[in-house]
C-alpha cells in the first residue's frame, strides 16, 4: 500500500485574504476528507470597490519550503531559487491537453519576458509522483522550454508542497485496469525573490498578461 | 497593485485564421469531420489528445460513440470539467450530435484520448484514427499533428 493513498488527498479548509493593495480572497471550502469526494475550489476576486486594506504586504500564507527531485535525481529546494522569482505550477505528464497547454504558455511567457526571463525560474511540480520520475518529468518539460524545471518527489514531498501552495490534487481512476488521471488545480503562483507569495494567475490569463504582471512586480521590487 | 482576474478575450486566438498547413476534412453521410488534429508529444508523453469539429448536416441526431487507432493501445472519449480552478478529465460515453449542429472537440473541452501511444508523435505527422458513430457508422480520419497556436483555427474553419 502506498503511503500516499493513506493521506486524504484533499486539503484542509482555509480561507485567507490576499492583501496586495486591494482585497482579494482565496477561498477553499471545507472538504470532508473522503478520498473520492470532490473539493471544489473557488477563487474569487473582490470588486475594485472593496475596502482598502492597510495590512503590510506579502503576508499571504501560500508557498513554503520544499525539497524535491529534478532530472538526474538532483535534489532541489526552494532556497536554490532565492534571488530569482519562482513561477510555480502543478501538473503531470499523463495529461494530454491541459498540461501541454500550460507548458506552452509558460514557454511563451518566458519569450515575452525576453532578458527578464533570466530572473524567473518556472517550476512544474508533478502531482503524480507514482508515474512521474525525475527523468520523465525533466525530459517532458524540456520539450517545451529548457528553462523550465520539472520536479517530482516522494508522495509525501508532493503532498507537502501542494499543501503549502494550497493546490488541490486527486487521483481518479479512468477504468478498472489501473489507468488513472489526476484532478488538479490549474493556478500559477509567482513567488518573490525571497520566496514569498506575490501573485496568482488563473488559467485564462495569456502569456503576455502574465509577463506584464511579472514585469510590474520586478519594477516594484526595484523601487523598494 | 492588485491581483485581479483578467477577463479580456483572446483576440489573438480568434483571429488566427486559416493556416499554411492547410485544413482537411472528411464526410460520412450527414456527418462532417473538420480538421482533426493533435499535438506533437513531449518527450516521454504517453498520451495524446485528438481534436476536431463534428458537424451534423442531417435531420437526425447521431452520436460519436467511440474511436480506435493503431497508434495507441486505446482511444477513449473524454471531456474536461472545470470546477473553479480545478481541472478534471473524465471519460464520456458518447458525444451527442444534434441535427444541424456542430460540436467542437477542442483544448479544455472534449477530446479523443489516445492512451498508451506506441510511438512519439512528431510535428507534421498524420495519426490514423477510426471514428465510430452510432448511426453513420465508421470513418477513417487522420489527426494532423500541429502545435497548439496553429491549431486554434478549426473554430474559424466551420463557416464554409
Ligand atoms: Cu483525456
Amino acid at each position: 500500500m502506498n503511503d500516499w493513498r493513506l493521506f486524504p488527498v484533499m486539503f484542509l479548509a482555509f480561507a485567507c485574504s490576499l492583501t496586495l493593495g486591494a482585497t482579494s480572497a482565496l477561498m477553499l471550502p471545507w472538504s470532508n476528507g473522503t478520498a473520492q469526494a470532490s473539493a471544489p475550489l473557488a477563487l474569487t476576486a473582490a470588486t475594485p470597490s472593496a475596502t482598502p486594506v492597510t495590512e503590510p504586504q506579502r503576508k499571504v500564507p501560500i508557498g513554503g519550503p520544499f525539497k524535491l527531485l529534478a532530472s538526474g535525481g538532483r535534489t532541489v529546494t526552494d532556497e536554490d531559487f532565492r534571488g530569482r522569482y519562482m513561477l510555480v505550477f502543478f501538473g503531470f505528464t499523463f495529461c494530454p491537453d491541459i498540461c501541454p497547454t500550460k507548458l506552452d504558455e509558460i514557454a511563451r511567457t518566458l519569450q515575452a519576458l525576453g532578458e527578464d526571463a533570466k530572473q524567473v525560474a518556472p517550476l512544474f511540480i508533478s502531482v503524480d509522483p507514482e508515474r512521474d520520475t525525475p527523468e520523465t518529468i525533466g525530459d517532458y518539460v524540456a520539450s517545451f522550454d529548457t528553462r523550465i524545471t520539472g520536479l517530482t518527489g516522494t508522495p509525501d514531498d508532493i503532498f507537502n508542497v501542494a499543501k503549502a501552495y494550497k493546490a488541490y490534487y486527486q487521483k481518479v481512476a479512468l477504468d478498472d485496469q489501473g489507468t488513472y488521471t489526476m484532478d488538479h488545480s490549474a493556478l500559477t503562483y509567482l513567488m518573490g525573490r525571497d520566496g514569498t507569495f506575490r501573485k496568482l494567475f488563473r488559467p485564462d490569463e495569456t502569456p503576455e498578461q502574465v509577463a506584464e504582471i511579472i514585469r510590474q512586480v520586478m519594477a516594484e521590487d526595484k523601487g523598494s | 497593485m492588485s491581483w485581479r482576474i483578467h477577463a479580456f478575450g483572446l483576440p489573438a486566438l480568434v483571429l488566427a485564421g486559416a493556416i499554411a498547413a492547410g485544413a482537411h476534412e472528411y464526410k460520412l453521410g450527414a456527418i462532417e469531420i473538420d480538421h482533426p488534429w493533435t499535438r506533437p508529444t513531449a518527450t516521454g508523453q504517453q498520451v495524446g489528445a485528438g481534436f476536431m469539429t463534428l458537424k451534423n448536416t442531417g435531420t437526425e441526431a447521431d452520436r460519436l460513440i467511440g474511436a480506435e487507432s493503431a497508434a495507441s493501445e486505446k482511444v477513449e472519449l473524454h471531456e474536461h470539467i472545470h470546477e473553479g480552478d480545478v481541472v478534471k478529465m473524465r471519460p464520456v460515453e458518447a458525444i451527442a450530435l444534434a441535427p444541424q449542429a456542430a460540436v467542437k472537440l477542442e483544448p479544455g473541452g472534449y477530446h479523443l484520448m489516445l492512451i498508451g501511444l506506441k510511438a512519439p508523435i512528431s510535428e507534421g505527422a498524420m495519426i490514423p484514427v477510426t471514428l465510430i458513430f452510432e448511426k453513420a457508422g465508421r470513418v477513417d480520419v487522420e489527426l494532423m499533428s500541429q502545435k497548439q497556436g496553429e491549431a486554434h483555427k478549426p473554430a474559424e474553419h466551420m463557416g464554409h
